[in-house]
Protein backbone atom coordinates (compact mmCIF):
# COMPACT_ATOMS: atom_id res chain seq x y z
CA UNK A 1 0.00 0.00 0.00
CA UNK A 2 1.36 3.58 -0.98
CA UNK A 3 1.84 5.80 2.00
CA UNK A 4 -0.21 8.85 1.73
CA UNK A 5 1.23 12.56 2.03
CA UNK A 6 1.72 13.62 5.76
CA UNK A 7 -0.59 16.58 5.12
CA UNK A 8 -3.56 13.47 4.11
CA UNK A 9 -2.45 11.65 7.24
CA UNK A 10 -3.57 14.49 9.45
CA UNK A 11 -6.26 16.54 7.16
CA UNK A 12 -8.27 13.34 6.57
CA UNK A 13 -8.75 12.03 10.26
CA UNK A 14 -9.63 15.96 11.00
CA UNK A 15 -12.23 16.10 8.11
CA UNK A 16 -13.83 13.13 8.87
CA UNK A 17 -14.49 14.30 12.36
CA UNK A 18 -15.48 17.67 11.75
CA UNK A 19 -18.09 15.72 9.27
CA UNK A 20 -19.09 13.96 12.67
CA UNK A 21 -19.60 17.31 14.43
CA UNK A 22 -22.16 18.48 11.49
CA UNK A 23 -23.96 15.38 11.53
CA UNK A 24 -24.38 15.67 15.44
CA UNK A 25 -25.38 19.36 15.14
CA UNK A 26 -27.91 18.18 12.55
CA UNK A 27 -29.51 14.95 13.90
CA UNK A 28 -30.36 17.55 17.06
CA UNK A 29 -31.76 20.04 14.88
CA UNK A 30 -34.21 17.42 12.59
CA UNK A 31 -35.20 15.28 15.81
CA UNK A 32 -35.09 18.23 18.30
CA UNK A 33 -32.81 15.65 20.49
CA UNK A 34 -33.26 17.47 24.15
CA UNK A 35 -29.58 18.35 25.41
CA UNK A 36 -29.60 15.97 28.72
CA UNK A 37 -29.84 13.09 26.39
CA UNK A 38 -27.67 14.05 24.16
CA UNK A 39 -25.74 17.47 24.51
CA UNK A 40 -24.09 19.33 22.28
CA UNK A 41 -20.13 18.78 21.66
CA UNK A 42 -19.80 22.35 22.51
CA UNK A 43 -21.17 21.40 26.02
CA UNK A 44 -19.21 18.62 26.09
CA UNK A 45 -16.34 20.71 25.57
CA UNK A 46 -17.75 23.38 28.29
CA UNK A 47 -18.10 20.44 30.77
CA UNK A 48 -14.62 19.07 30.32
CA UNK A 49 -12.97 22.81 30.95
CA UNK A 50 -15.39 23.17 33.82
CA UNK A 51 -14.87 19.61 35.36
CA UNK A 52 -10.86 19.91 34.60
CA UNK A 53 -10.54 19.82 37.95
CA UNK A 54 -12.06 16.65 38.72
CA UNK A 55 -10.74 15.43 35.19
CA UNK A 56 -7.23 15.52 34.83
CA UNK A 57 -6.16 14.19 38.43
CA UNK A 58 -8.60 11.79 37.32
CA UNK A 59 -7.33 11.21 34.25
CA UNK A 60 -3.77 10.77 36.25
CA UNK A 61 -4.89 8.69 38.58
CA UNK A 62 -6.48 6.55 35.86
CA UNK A 63 -3.38 6.34 33.81
CA UNK A 64 -1.17 4.94 36.35
CA UNK A 65 -3.51 1.90 37.07
CA UNK A 66 -3.43 1.64 32.63
CA UNK A 67 0.49 1.62 33.17
CA UNK A 68 0.92 -0.45 35.59
CA UNK A 69 -1.32 -3.21 34.28
CA UNK A 70 -0.46 -2.72 31.05
CA UNK A 71 3.21 -3.17 31.94
CA UNK A 72 2.32 -6.34 34.14
CA UNK A 73 0.34 -7.99 30.99
CA UNK A 74 3.26 -6.53 28.92
CA UNK A 75 6.29 -8.58 30.96
CA UNK A 76 3.80 -11.61 31.91
CA UNK A 77 2.12 -11.82 28.41
CA UNK A 78 5.85 -12.33 26.81
CA UNK A 79 7.06 -14.44 29.17
CA UNK A 80 3.99 -16.91 28.96
CA UNK A 81 3.98 -17.01 25.26
CA UNK A 82 7.97 -17.54 25.53
CA UNK A 83 6.61 -20.75 27.86
CA UNK A 84 3.69 -21.70 25.33
CA UNK A 85 6.23 -21.47 22.19
CA UNK A 86 9.70 -23.62 24.37
CA UNK A 87 7.18 -26.48 24.59
CA UNK A 88 4.63 -28.47 22.89
CA UNK A 89 3.23 -30.01 25.92
CA UNK A 90 3.35 -27.12 28.06
CA UNK A 91 1.27 -25.04 25.19
CA UNK A 92 -0.87 -28.33 24.95
CA UNK A 93 -1.49 -28.29 28.95
CA UNK A 94 -1.52 -24.71 29.21
CA UNK A 95 -2.98 -22.47 26.58
CA UNK A 96 -6.73 -23.71 26.79
CA UNK A 97 -7.08 -22.52 30.24
CA UNK A 98 -5.45 -19.43 29.15
CA UNK A 99 -8.26 -18.97 26.79
CA UNK A 100 -11.10 -19.59 29.44
CA UNK A 101 -9.51 -17.09 31.81
CA UNK A 102 -10.18 -14.73 28.78
CA UNK A 103 -13.77 -16.09 28.19
CA UNK A 104 -15.03 -15.26 31.80
CA UNK A 105 -16.32 -12.56 31.96
CA UNK A 106 -14.62 -9.89 33.08
CA UNK A 107 -17.71 -8.50 35.54
CA UNK A 108 -17.43 -11.56 37.39
CA UNK A 109 -14.30 -11.68 37.96
CA UNK A 110 -14.00 -8.01 39.02
CA UNK A 111 -15.80 -8.82 42.14
CA UNK A 112 -13.83 -12.15 42.92
CA UNK A 113 -10.60 -9.87 42.40
CA UNK A 114 -12.64 -6.95 44.76
CA UNK A 115 -12.62 -9.99 47.50
CA UNK A 116 -9.65 -11.78 46.86
CA UNK A 117 -6.91 -8.55 46.39
CA UNK A 118 -9.08 -5.40 47.93
CA UNK A 119 -10.26 -2.51 47.00
CA UNK A 120 -7.85 0.22 45.40
CA UNK A 121 -4.85 -0.02 43.18
CA UNK A 122 -3.88 -3.17 43.40
CA UNK A 123 -7.51 -4.50 42.17
CA UNK A 124 -7.30 -1.96 39.57
CA UNK A 125 -4.08 -3.43 38.30
CA UNK A 126 -5.13 -7.04 38.60
CA UNK A 127 -8.52 -6.09 36.61
CA UNK A 128 -6.20 -4.11 33.72
CA UNK A 129 -4.05 -6.60 33.73
CA UNK A 130 -6.97 -9.74 32.92
CA UNK A 131 -7.91 -7.38 29.86
CA UNK A 132 -4.76 -6.48 28.43
CA UNK A 133 -2.87 -9.94 28.87
CA UNK A 134 -4.22 -12.60 26.32
CA UNK A 135 -3.52 -10.44 23.16
CA UNK A 136 -0.17 -9.71 24.44
CA UNK A 137 -0.07 -13.81 24.81
CA UNK A 138 -1.92 -14.90 21.42
CA UNK A 139 0.12 -12.62 19.30
CA UNK A 140 3.64 -13.02 20.35
CA UNK A 141 2.58 -17.06 20.97
CA UNK A 142 1.84 -17.00 17.29
CA UNK A 143 4.65 -14.78 16.31
CA UNK A 144 7.30 -17.04 17.42
CA UNK A 145 5.78 -20.39 16.52
CA UNK A 146 5.75 -19.01 12.79
CA UNK A 147 9.36 -18.44 12.33
CA UNK A 148 10.37 -18.69 8.83
CA UNK A 149 10.96 -22.95 8.48
CA UNK A 150 14.05 -22.28 6.62
CA UNK A 151 15.71 -20.01 9.14
CA UNK A 152 14.57 -22.89 11.43
CA UNK A 153 16.48 -25.40 9.01
CA UNK A 154 19.29 -22.89 8.97
CA UNK A 155 19.89 -23.16 12.95
CA UNK A 156 19.65 -26.91 13.03
CA UNK A 157 22.14 -27.27 10.48
CA UNK A 158 24.21 -25.27 12.56
CA UNK A 159 23.38 -27.05 15.87
CA UNK A 160 21.72 -24.56 17.58
CA UNK A 161 20.31 -25.45 20.98
CA UNK A 162 16.63 -25.28 22.05
CA UNK A 163 17.40 -21.96 23.97
CA UNK A 164 19.21 -20.27 21.12
CA UNK A 165 16.80 -20.91 18.23
CA UNK A 166 14.14 -19.50 21.04
CA UNK A 167 16.62 -16.26 21.91
CA UNK A 168 18.33 -15.86 18.84
CA UNK A 169 15.27 -16.75 16.30
CA UNK A 170 11.86 -17.02 17.90
CA UNK A 171 12.01 -14.45 19.89
CA UNK A 172 12.83 -11.69 17.59
CA UNK A 173 11.00 -13.22 14.38
CA UNK A 174 8.19 -12.64 17.68
CA UNK A 175 8.95 -8.98 17.42
CA UNK A 176 6.15 -7.53 15.04
CA UNK A 177 3.58 -9.28 16.81
CA UNK A 178 4.62 -8.83 20.12
CA UNK A 179 4.07 -5.35 19.04
CA UNK A 180 0.90 -5.58 17.50
CA UNK A 181 -0.38 -7.57 20.72
CA UNK A 182 0.79 -4.43 22.78
CA UNK A 183 -0.86 -2.00 20.61
CA UNK A 184 -4.13 -3.78 21.20
CA UNK A 185 -3.25 -4.03 25.35
CA UNK A 186 -2.82 -0.33 25.04
CA UNK A 187 -6.18 0.56 23.74
CA UNK A 188 -7.66 -2.15 26.50
CA UNK A 189 -5.86 -0.71 29.17
CA UNK A 190 -7.06 2.24 29.94
CA UNK A 191 -10.59 0.77 29.32
CA UNK A 192 -9.66 -2.05 31.78
CA UNK A 193 -8.59 0.46 34.46
CA UNK A 194 -11.84 2.55 34.09
CA UNK A 195 -13.69 -0.43 34.47
CA UNK A 196 -11.98 -1.84 37.72
CA UNK A 197 -12.53 1.70 39.16
CA UNK A 198 -15.68 1.78 38.68
CA UNK A 199 -16.17 -1.77 39.93
CA UNK A 200 -13.41 -2.15 42.57
CA UNK A 201 -11.57 1.14 42.87
CA UNK A 202 -13.58 3.64 43.95
CA UNK A 203 -14.30 2.01 47.51
CA UNK A 204 -11.07 3.08 48.39
CA UNK A 205 -11.26 7.13 49.96
CA UNK A 206 -13.68 7.27 46.51
CA UNK A 207 -10.74 9.59 45.40
CA UNK A 208 -10.44 7.28 42.41
CA UNK A 209 -9.97 7.93 38.24
CA UNK A 210 -12.00 8.21 35.85
CA UNK A 211 -13.90 5.29 36.77
CA UNK A 212 -15.50 6.50 40.12
CA UNK A 213 -16.51 9.67 38.21
CA UNK A 214 -18.50 8.01 36.01
CA UNK A 215 -20.06 6.69 38.82
CA UNK A 216 -20.39 10.13 40.54
CA UNK A 217 -21.56 11.88 37.14
CA UNK A 218 -23.96 9.53 36.34
CA UNK A 219 -25.34 9.47 39.98
CA UNK A 220 -25.74 12.87 39.69
CA UNK A 221 -27.11 13.29 35.93
CA UNK A 222 -24.21 15.38 35.25
CA UNK A 223 -24.62 14.10 31.01
CA UNK A 224 -22.07 16.45 29.66
CA UNK A 225 -19.81 15.60 32.25
CA UNK A 226 -20.08 11.65 31.39
CA UNK A 227 -19.46 12.57 27.83
CA UNK A 228 -16.03 14.86 28.80
CA UNK A 229 -15.31 11.89 30.90
CA UNK A 230 -15.50 9.54 27.80
CA UNK A 231 -13.26 11.91 26.09
CA UNK A 232 -10.74 12.11 28.82
CA UNK A 233 -10.47 8.23 28.74
CA UNK A 234 -10.16 8.34 24.95
CA UNK A 235 -7.41 10.65 24.87
CA UNK A 236 -6.02 8.59 27.70
CA UNK A 237 -6.13 5.86 24.93
CA UNK A 238 -4.41 7.58 22.68
CA UNK A 239 -1.34 8.57 24.81
CA UNK A 240 -0.88 4.75 25.08
CA UNK A 241 -1.05 3.67 21.76
CA UNK A 242 1.29 7.20 20.80
CA UNK A 243 4.02 4.99 23.37
CA UNK A 244 3.66 1.96 21.83
CA UNK A 245 3.71 3.51 18.21
CA UNK A 246 7.06 4.48 19.41
CA UNK A 247 8.11 1.34 20.67
CA UNK A 248 7.55 -0.70 17.31
CA UNK A 249 9.34 2.43 15.59
CA UNK A 250 12.57 2.06 17.37
CA UNK A 251 12.03 -1.62 17.27
CA UNK A 252 11.65 -2.29 13.40
CA UNK A 253 11.92 0.89 11.40
CA UNK A 254 15.65 -0.62 10.87
CA UNK A 255 14.74 -3.53 9.43
CA UNK A 256 11.14 -4.74 8.91
CA UNK A 257 9.02 -4.38 5.57
CA UNK A 258 6.44 -2.20 6.93
CA UNK A 259 8.87 1.01 7.42
CA UNK A 260 10.09 0.42 3.88
CA UNK A 261 10.30 3.67 2.04
CA UNK A 262 8.86 4.01 -1.19
CA UNK A 263 11.33 4.87 -3.12
CA UNK A 264 12.92 1.29 -2.76
CA UNK B 1 41.29 -45.92 -3.59
CA UNK B 2 42.27 -44.10 -0.17
CA UNK B 3 41.01 -45.61 2.81
CA UNK B 4 39.05 -41.98 4.10
CA UNK B 5 35.84 -42.19 3.74
CA UNK B 6 33.48 -40.53 0.57
CA UNK B 7 32.13 -37.22 1.59
CA UNK B 8 28.77 -38.63 0.71
CA UNK B 9 27.33 -42.24 0.12
CA UNK B 10 24.20 -42.96 -0.65
CA UNK B 11 23.34 -46.08 -1.26
CA UNK B 12 19.78 -48.02 -2.18
CA UNK B 13 18.18 -44.88 -0.56
CA UNK B 14 14.17 -44.88 -0.66
CA UNK B 15 12.17 -41.56 0.94
CA UNK B 16 8.75 -41.74 1.23
CA UNK B 17 6.93 -39.05 3.56
CA UNK B 18 3.94 -41.33 5.79
CA UNK B 19 2.32 -43.19 3.60
CA UNK B 20 2.42 -40.95 0.53
CA UNK B 21 4.33 -41.72 -2.84
CA UNK B 22 7.51 -42.70 -3.07
CA UNK B 23 9.66 -39.75 -3.91
CA UNK B 24 13.25 -41.01 -3.84
CA UNK B 25 13.92 -44.78 -5.05
CA UNK B 26 16.58 -46.56 -5.49
CA UNK B 27 19.28 -43.94 -5.02
CA UNK B 28 22.80 -44.86 -5.51
CA UNK B 29 25.39 -41.61 -4.98
CA UNK B 30 28.86 -41.35 -4.14
CA UNK B 31 30.39 -37.67 -3.47
CA UNK B 32 34.23 -37.63 -3.66
CA UNK B 33 36.72 -34.98 -2.16
CA UNK B 34 36.87 -31.40 -4.78
CA UNK B 35 33.37 -33.22 -6.46
CA UNK B 36 30.94 -30.03 -7.74
CA UNK B 37 27.84 -32.56 -8.28
CA UNK B 38 24.56 -31.24 -9.93
CA UNK B 39 21.21 -32.77 -9.39
CA UNK B 40 19.08 -31.66 -12.35
CA UNK B 41 15.97 -33.15 -13.28
CA UNK B 42 12.15 -32.17 -13.90
CA UNK B 43 9.99 -31.01 -10.92
CA UNK B 44 8.81 -33.98 -7.93
CA UNK B 45 12.20 -35.90 -9.08
CA UNK B 46 13.28 -35.23 -5.83
CA UNK B 47 16.29 -33.52 -6.07
CA UNK B 48 15.87 -30.68 -2.81
CA UNK B 49 15.29 -34.09 -0.94
CA UNK B 50 18.56 -35.50 -1.74
CA UNK B 51 19.93 -32.48 -0.16
CA UNK B 52 17.51 -32.73 2.94
CA UNK B 53 18.83 -36.19 3.50
CA UNK B 54 22.62 -35.49 3.32
CA UNK B 55 21.85 -32.85 5.52
CA UNK B 56 19.79 -34.44 8.39
CA UNK B 57 16.91 -32.47 7.83
CA UNK B 58 14.82 -35.14 6.90
CA UNK B 59 14.88 -38.82 7.32
CA UNK B 60 15.53 -41.06 4.82
CA UNK B 61 12.84 -44.24 4.64
CA UNK B 62 15.27 -47.09 3.68
CA UNK B 63 19.01 -47.88 2.13
CA UNK B 64 22.01 -45.68 4.19
CA UNK B 65 22.77 -41.96 3.97
CA UNK B 66 26.48 -41.29 5.48
CA UNK B 67 28.42 -38.03 5.27
CA UNK B 68 32.08 -38.32 6.02
CA UNK B 69 31.13 -41.81 7.33
CA UNK B 70 28.93 -40.50 9.70
CA UNK B 71 25.36 -40.32 10.42
CA UNK B 72 24.01 -36.81 8.40
CA UNK B 73 23.24 -35.30 11.97
CA UNK B 74 26.73 -36.64 13.44
CA UNK B 75 28.40 -34.38 10.61
CA UNK B 76 26.58 -31.32 10.30
CA UNK B 77 29.99 -29.69 11.75
CA UNK B 78 31.12 -29.98 8.28
CA UNK B 79 28.66 -29.08 6.02
CA UNK B 80 26.34 -25.76 4.80
CA UNK B 81 23.16 -25.52 3.17
CA UNK B 82 22.54 -22.27 1.15
CA UNK B 83 18.73 -22.12 0.30
CA UNK B 84 16.63 -20.88 -2.42
CA UNK B 85 16.27 -17.70 -0.93
CA UNK B 86 19.13 -16.19 0.83
CA UNK B 87 17.31 -16.93 3.96
CA UNK B 88 18.78 -13.62 6.01
CA UNK B 89 17.86 -13.29 9.48
CA UNK B 90 16.19 -9.72 8.59
CA UNK B 91 16.61 -8.54 11.51
CA UNK B 92 20.63 -8.63 11.45
CA UNK B 93 23.31 -6.32 9.66
CA UNK B 94 24.48 -8.03 6.57
CA UNK B 95 27.78 -8.48 8.91
CA UNK B 96 25.87 -9.77 11.95
CA UNK B 97 23.95 -12.37 9.64
CA UNK B 98 27.75 -13.80 8.36
CA UNK B 99 28.14 -14.00 12.13
CA UNK B 100 25.50 -15.90 12.92
CA UNK B 101 26.82 -20.07 12.79
CA UNK B 102 29.49 -18.72 14.62
CA UNK B 103 27.25 -17.55 17.07
CA UNK B 104 25.38 -20.49 17.73
CA UNK B 105 29.27 -22.23 18.35
CA UNK B 106 30.00 -19.70 21.33
CA UNK B 107 32.58 -18.02 19.44
CA UNK B 108 33.50 -14.71 20.83
CA UNK B 109 32.80 -11.18 19.44
CA UNK B 110 35.69 -9.98 18.40
CA UNK B 111 37.37 -13.25 16.71
CA UNK B 112 33.53 -13.42 14.76
CA UNK B 113 33.59 -9.60 13.54
CA UNK B 114 36.87 -10.07 12.11
CA UNK B 115 36.09 -13.38 10.33
CA UNK B 116 32.46 -11.96 8.77
CA UNK B 117 34.49 -9.08 7.68
CA UNK B 118 37.08 -10.90 5.86
CA UNK B 119 34.54 -13.03 4.18
CA UNK B 120 32.43 -9.83 3.35
CA UNK B 121 35.43 -8.49 1.59
CA UNK B 122 35.97 -11.95 -0.10
CA UNK B 123 32.56 -12.04 -1.50
CA UNK B 124 32.49 -7.98 -2.53
CA UNK B 125 30.69 -7.03 0.37
CA UNK B 126 32.87 -4.62 1.65
CA UNK B 127 30.90 -1.98 1.41
CA UNK B 128 27.16 -2.59 2.67
CA UNK B 129 28.22 -4.42 6.02
CA UNK B 130 26.15 -2.64 8.31
CA UNK B 131 22.72 -2.79 6.00
CA UNK B 132 19.80 -4.66 7.11
CA UNK B 133 18.68 -7.39 4.36
CA UNK B 134 15.58 -5.65 2.84
CA UNK B 135 18.48 -2.76 1.71
CA UNK B 136 20.51 -5.12 -0.22
CA UNK B 137 19.50 -6.94 -3.91
CA UNK B 138 19.12 -10.48 -4.65
CA UNK B 139 22.67 -11.00 -5.73
CA UNK B 140 24.42 -9.46 -3.01
CA UNK B 141 21.43 -11.08 -0.65
CA UNK B 142 22.89 -14.22 -2.16
CA UNK B 143 26.51 -13.33 -1.42
CA UNK B 144 25.57 -12.89 2.52
CA UNK B 145 24.10 -15.64 2.34
CA UNK B 146 27.10 -18.05 0.42
CA UNK B 147 29.82 -15.88 2.96
CA UNK B 148 27.61 -17.07 6.16
CA UNK B 149 27.82 -20.83 4.62
CA UNK B 150 31.68 -20.53 4.56
CA UNK B 151 32.55 -19.38 7.88
CA UNK B 152 32.46 -22.65 9.41
CA UNK B 153 35.05 -24.18 6.57
CA UNK B 154 32.80 -26.22 5.78
CA UNK B 155 34.14 -29.60 3.40
CA UNK B 156 30.68 -29.92 1.70
CA UNK B 157 28.37 -27.50 0.79
CA UNK B 158 24.65 -28.11 -0.11
CA UNK B 159 23.05 -25.81 -2.43
CA UNK B 160 19.39 -25.92 -3.20
CA UNK B 161 18.23 -23.71 -6.39
CA UNK B 162 20.53 -20.98 -4.87
CA UNK B 163 20.84 -18.84 -8.03
CA UNK B 164 17.24 -19.40 -9.30
CA UNK B 165 15.49 -16.13 -8.31
CA UNK B 166 18.67 -14.24 -9.91
CA UNK B 167 18.52 -12.34 -13.23
CA UNK B 168 20.68 -14.20 -15.87
CA UNK B 169 23.81 -12.01 -15.71
CA UNK B 170 23.73 -11.57 -11.62
CA UNK B 171 23.21 -15.46 -11.91
CA UNK B 172 26.43 -16.28 -13.94
CA UNK B 173 28.56 -13.52 -12.37
CA UNK B 174 27.58 -15.59 -8.72
CA UNK B 175 28.45 -19.28 -10.77
CA UNK B 176 32.12 -17.79 -11.41
CA UNK B 177 32.62 -16.63 -7.80
CA UNK B 178 31.31 -19.75 -6.17
CA UNK B 179 34.14 -21.05 -8.44
CA UNK B 180 36.90 -18.95 -7.43
CA UNK B 181 35.50 -19.34 -4.05
CA UNK B 182 36.14 -23.13 -3.99
CA UNK B 183 39.47 -22.39 -5.65
CA UNK B 184 40.38 -21.22 -2.08
CA UNK B 185 38.03 -23.18 0.52
CA UNK B 186 38.41 -26.67 -2.00
CA UNK B 187 34.90 -27.86 -0.47
CA UNK B 188 33.14 -30.56 -2.02
CA UNK B 189 29.38 -29.42 -3.29
CA UNK B 190 26.33 -30.79 -4.46
CA UNK B 191 24.01 -28.17 -6.25
CA UNK B 192 19.97 -28.52 -7.57
CA UNK B 193 19.31 -26.51 -10.45
CA UNK B 194 17.09 -26.19 -12.97
CA UNK B 195 19.80 -24.37 -15.47
CA UNK B 196 21.09 -26.86 -17.76
CA UNK B 197 23.97 -24.25 -18.92
CA UNK B 198 24.56 -23.73 -14.87
CA UNK B 199 25.23 -26.94 -14.28
CA UNK B 200 27.54 -27.74 -16.97
CA UNK B 201 29.73 -24.62 -15.85
CA UNK B 202 30.18 -25.45 -12.51
CA UNK B 203 30.31 -28.70 -12.16
CA UNK B 204 32.44 -31.87 -12.74
CA UNK B 205 29.61 -34.29 -12.92
CA UNK B 206 25.77 -33.86 -13.49
CA UNK B 207 23.12 -36.14 -12.02
CA UNK B 208 20.16 -36.19 -14.78
CA UNK B 209 17.24 -37.36 -12.56
CA UNK B 210 13.65 -38.48 -13.03
CA UNK B 211 10.62 -38.16 -11.39
CA UNK B 212 7.88 -40.66 -10.33
CA UNK B 213 9.43 -42.10 -8.22
CA UNK B 214 12.34 -40.03 -7.69
CA UNK B 215 15.15 -41.88 -9.01
CA UNK B 216 18.88 -41.52 -10.88
CA UNK B 217 18.47 -41.61 -14.59
CA UNK B 218 21.86 -40.86 -15.65
CA UNK B 219 25.35 -39.28 -15.01
CA UNK B 220 27.53 -36.97 -17.34
CA UNK B 221 30.72 -36.12 -16.72
CA UNK B 222 32.15 -32.81 -17.37
CA UNK B 223 35.90 -32.81 -17.55
CA UNK B 224 36.55 -28.77 -18.50
CA UNK B 225 39.47 -28.34 -16.22
CA UNK B 226 39.12 -25.88 -13.11
CA UNK B 227 39.67 -22.99 -12.63
CA UNK B 228 37.04 -22.04 -15.54
CA UNK B 229 36.46 -18.50 -16.62
CA UNK B 230 33.64 -16.84 -18.12
CA UNK B 231 34.81 -17.61 -21.76
CA UNK B 232 34.23 -21.52 -21.19
CA UNK B 233 30.40 -20.56 -22.34
CA UNK B 234 31.15 -19.63 -25.57
CA UNK B 235 33.11 -22.44 -26.76
CA UNK B 236 31.37 -25.29 -28.87
CA UNK B 237 32.72 -28.08 -26.17
CA UNK B 238 30.35 -26.38 -24.00
CA UNK B 239 27.26 -25.88 -25.99
CA UNK B 240 27.80 -29.73 -27.18
CA UNK B 241 27.50 -30.62 -23.33
CA UNK B 242 24.71 -28.32 -22.89
CA UNK B 243 22.90 -29.79 -25.72
CA UNK B 244 24.16 -33.49 -24.20
CA UNK B 245 22.34 -32.65 -21.12
CA UNK B 246 19.59 -31.35 -22.32
CA UNK B 247 18.31 -33.66 -24.46
CA UNK B 248 18.70 -36.21 -21.78
CA UNK B 249 16.69 -33.81 -20.01
CA UNK B 250 14.02 -33.86 -22.43
CA UNK B 251 13.91 -37.24 -22.88
CA UNK B 252 13.32 -37.80 -18.82
CA UNK B 253 10.29 -35.21 -19.20
CA UNK B 254 8.56 -37.20 -21.33
CA UNK B 255 9.15 -40.45 -19.84
CA UNK B 256 11.29 -42.17 -22.81
CA UNK B 257 14.06 -44.45 -21.95
CA UNK B 258 17.00 -43.79 -24.14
Amino acid sequence: MKKLPTWWMWGLPVASGALCVALWYAIKAIWGVSDWLLPTPWQIVEAAVHEQGRLLPAMLSTGQGALAGFLLASVSGFGVALVLAASRRLHAAIYPWILVLQMTPLIVLAPIMNIWIGPGLKGIVAVTWLISYFPIVANTTQGMLSADMNHVALFRMCNASRWQELWLLRVPAAMPAFLTGLRIAAALAPVGAIFGEYLVGNAAGGSGGLGFLVYSYNTQIKIPALFATALASCLLGFVFVAGVAFLNWAVLHKWHDSFERNDH
Amino acid sequence: MDAAPPIVKLQNVTKRYGDGPVVLSGVELEVRPQDFVSLIGPSGCGKSTVLKLISGLSPWTSGSVAVLGRMPRQARDRQAFIFQDATLLPWLTARRNVEVPLRLRGVGAVERETKARNLLQRVGLDAVQDYYPRQLSGGMKMRVSIARALTLEPELLLLDEPFGALDEMTRQRLNEELLALREQWRFAAVFVTHSVAEAVFLSNRIIVMAANPGRIHREVAVDFPYPRRDALRETAEFQAKVNEVSRLLHAVEEGVRR
